[in-house]
């Protein structure tokens, strides 16, 4: 393989994850990404370069496709990573920071929940789901209601240890809405943080604005599902079964009962 | 359910009248803090009673969809208000409503409710602290946008007087309560008994809501093979029977209406065939809404059941991520939603700001940031201790120096004689040459100054320890008004166009001179602007 070969190649791939980096560019509407795609798809050589110049970049390529274009995903310190502090609204006390980071948190699962509610439609790549501000809403409080009712028959959190209170009374305390003075939705209500997760969600090419309806209603796009079910909903449940409160399904069924055990 | 926990659990009891308790707290609380408005003499409200009369308002503006807002609320507690204190405007009526419903809300607090701090004995016999939270009024958003408020349950519970008791028994007791009271004649108790019982409606209409709500969001969520049938033929039987006794004492009480020679009976009468009428209304309401349901039910399992099989094995994101995460302590759930948060958003890609763009960047009108990041604070800002680089005393020394009205000078000599005072001058000095390079002449005839100093590049090379650049001519020109006036400065145009002490500006000084003043004005600005923002494009 002569050297100019090497960097022209080099350039292409680098190009393909350029393209990747511009999260609203599908595809479909770019002859030259399309190539690319295609190229990825059918030289294994290009398709390892990609994976070789992402990784020195700091990045991980989750998944190539004419649909998606190139995902990519920042690995752990990397300069493209979106930091949570960085998106949460800054509290002085630490108390407080925490439980604004959980909310925002807890909605852009609920997001993810609500955009592909069962485990189908997270595997299914044709699936396209909806999501508004108010289901985003009202997914998480109807979730919060049925662990309330579960709920033994004291267990009102304790007044001086309040990081031991659960993460679904802290949403359900939270108010959905707030008047303001100028008439518009208050930022620290739930409704408020739900708009703010679409927006940025649709900023990050994961989500098409629909229409206005419902607060804001909005479609998933190839992309999300890639980024949820490549590495964003495998990341959270690595956490949650080093904590012990899940456990891994053996067969599909299983996964199944479960869902609708608590759905 | 709750019944076999009261009976499993001896201090539940207590635990529950404490919380009663602490339901009122806030309505207690307005009498106490209202001695302490600074806008008004408030002790002559009763606050409680306000209170009250607020929740009733918006309790009876409750309906399935929406409720009052917090205009109506308002609006209708005026006369309530007025009744009161009838010496005082009307303004302060509307202030004192506003003040009693944003503390019903609570506003200003993050969760917009209330907390209590209650000690219950655990399971192992340990006295433990245990923060009760709750809300009075609480504000939803409609599917138009707006925001109106609705009563909670507990703010429900705390004004009918009946706390922690069973819907439906309540409501029967307060039925057949009524029916005696209207046999007796004793309709001001029937009005309260009636009142009560309209309030149980709504209530029981409440319960039913959330429930259905439930069902519309996902099939899965309810027992549609037990469960749900069950409850929506209790409900059913609930308001047929309901509806079959209201009917009657509506009759009852028409009748009563019609036959009564009182006066005073005759509307208190007629006020309570309103509120049964009401009452009806609302169940024939909640009916519409049970047999919807089952239609809501049939359309969602055709969209969610009938499709394929999985085609591979995937995360269930409600069931597995979010219910699990929801149910963790504040501590421990920080870590799955920052996995989750920082593997599910993409990448970012770091901004690297050109020139033209920064440009763009700057002229652009200020953001509306609080779309984006929430209510921006208003910073308190603390005057600076210092601002001024120079003292009054080196000003006026360059002034001194500066004032040149006949003959220029070179500016090393100015530095020298002013380095020879103070070094801080020669600093002021030195910049005060440079800013006359460009001269403001618009703004200095705008502002009605005498003269205005002007620098002239000729060429000649500063020779100085401490400042570099061109030694510059300066004289001090006097500012005519009159249009047609030639400013002295201009005899000694003929500089170079890129002058060393040059600081971007284009030489207005000079060149803007020959211009008609009455083009400096604002034209100046606005080309530079122009010039700039053409740039960036």
């Amino acid at each position: 393989m002569s050297t100019g070969h090497a960097s022209a190649d080099a350039e292409a791939a680098a190009r393909l994850l350029a393209f990747g980096m511009r999260p609203k560019l599908v595809p479909g509407r770019d002859v030259v990404y399309a190539d690319l795609v295609r190229r990825y798809g059918e030289d294994s050589a290009f398709k390892q370069l990609t994976h070789s110049v992402a990784a020195g970049l700091g990045l991980l390529v989750l998944e190539v496709n004419a649909q998606a274009g190139a995902v990519l995903a920042a690995t752990d310190e990397s300069i493209f990573e979106i930091k949570m502090d960085s998106y949460a609204r800054q509290s002085k006390i630490r108390e407080r920071r925490d439980t604004e980071k959980v909310l925002h948190g807890l909605i852009h699962l609920a997001t993810a929940a609500l955009g592909y509610p069962r485990p189908d439609d997270l595997a299914n790549d044709t699936y396209i789901g909806r999501v508004s501000v108010e289901q985003v809403d009202g997914v998480v409080r109807e979730a919060c209601r049925i662990l309330d009712e579960r709920a033994a028959a004291n267990t009102d959190p304790l007044a001086d240890a309040p990081e031991l209170e659960q993460a679904w009374r802290a949403y359900a305390r939270r108010p959905a809405a707030a008047a303001t003075k100028d008439g518009r939705l208050a930022p620290d209500t739930t409704r408020g943080m739900v708009t703010r997760a679409l927006r940025f969600l649709a900023e990050q090419g994961f989500l098409v604005p629909v229409s206005s309806e419902q607060g804001g209603t909005y479609r998933t796009t190839p992309r999300y599902q890639v980024q949820v079910r490549e590495l964003a909903a495998d990341a959270a449940f690595d956490e949650l079964l080093a904590l012990g409160v899940v456990s891994v399904p053996g067969e599909g069924s299983t996964l199944r009962a479960s869902a609708t055990d608590t759905l | 359910m709750r019944a076999d926990e009261t009976t499993a659990d001896p201090d539940e009891g207590l635990a529950r009248r404490l919380k009663a308790l602490a339901c009122t707290a806030p309505l207690h609380d307005l009498d106490a803090r209202k001695s302490k408005l600074d806008w008004a003499d408030a002790t002559v409200y009763q606050m409680a009673e306000i209170g009250l009369h607020t929740i009733d308002q918006v309790t009876i503006a409750m309906d399935f969809d929406t409720g009052a807002d917090h205009h109506q609320v308002t609006r209708r507690l005026l006369p309530f208000i007025a009744a009161q204190a009838p010496d005082r405007t009307t303004d302060e009526h509307t202030r004192v409503a506003r003040w009693v419903l944003d503390n019903l809300i609570n506003v200003g607090t993050t969760d917009r409710g209330f907390r209590r701090v209650y000690g219950a004995v655990d399971a192992d016999g340990r006295y433990r602290r245990r923060a009760f939270d709750f809300k009075l009024l609480v504000e939803l958003a409609a599917p138009d946008g707006e925001v109106y408020l609705r009563a909670t349950d507990e703010a429900i519970n705390v004004l009918v007087g009946a706390l922690d008791t069973d819907v439906e028994s309540a409501h029967i007791a307060a039925e057949v309560k009524l029916e005696n009271l209207i046999t007796r004649g004793r309709l001001a108790d029937a009005k309260l008994a009636a009142e009560q019982a309209r309030y149980r409606t709504v209530q029981y209409g409440e319960i039913l809501r959330a429930k259905l709500d439930a069902t519309r969001r996902d099939v899965r969520s309810v027992d549609w093979e037990r469960e749900l049938p069950e409850l929506l033929d209790s409900a059913l039987t609930h308001i047929e029977s309901r509806f079959r006794a209201e009917t009657a004492i509506l009759k009852n009480i028409t009748a009563a209406r019609d036959e009564a020679e009182d006066p005073d009976h005759k509307r208190r009468a007629a006020e309570l065939v309103d509120i049964v009428a009401d009452c009806i209304r609302r169940h024939t309401q909640l009916q519409n809404r049970l047999q919807a349901a089952g239609a809501v039910f049939r359309a969602e399992q055709d969209r969610q059941q009938f499709s394929g099989p999985a085609q591979r094995a995937a995360v269930d994101v409600f069931g597995q991520l979010l219910t699990p995460t929801l149910d963790l302590p504040l501590a421990d759930a920080l870590a799955p939603v920052e996995a989750y948060f920082r593997a599910g958003t993409g990448t970012t890609v770091p901004s690297v700001p050109s020139l033209p763009s920064l440009v763009s960047l700057l002229l652009r009108p200020a953001p509306e940031r609080e779309h984006v990041v929430g209510e921006v604070p208003d910073p308190e800002l603390q005057p600076a201790e210092d601002t001024d680089a120079f003292t009054d005393e080196q000003w006026r020394q360059a002034d001194a120096l500066l004032d040149l009205p006949e003959v220029p000078r070179r500016l090393s000599g100015l530095l020298e004689e002013a380095r020879s005072a103070d070094p801080a001058v020669a600093r002021l000095v030195a910049l005060r040459a440079v800013h006359a390079y460009g001269p403001e002449v618009g703004g200095a005839l705008r502002q009605s100054q005498g003269s205005v100093l002007l620098a002239v590049d000729d060429g000649t090379e500063l020779d100085d320890p401490e400042i570099g650049g061109a030694d510059l001519l300066l004289m001090a020109a006097v500012v005519d008004g009159d249009p047609a006036g030639e400013d002295p400065g201009t005899g000694e145009t003929g500089t170079e166009a890129d002058g060393p002490a040059g600081d971007g500006e284009d030489q207005a000084g000079s060149g803007g001179a020959e211009r008609e003043p009455a083009l400096f004005d604002d034209t100046e600005a606005i080309d530079d602007t122009g010039a700039i923002e053409e740039a960036a494009l």
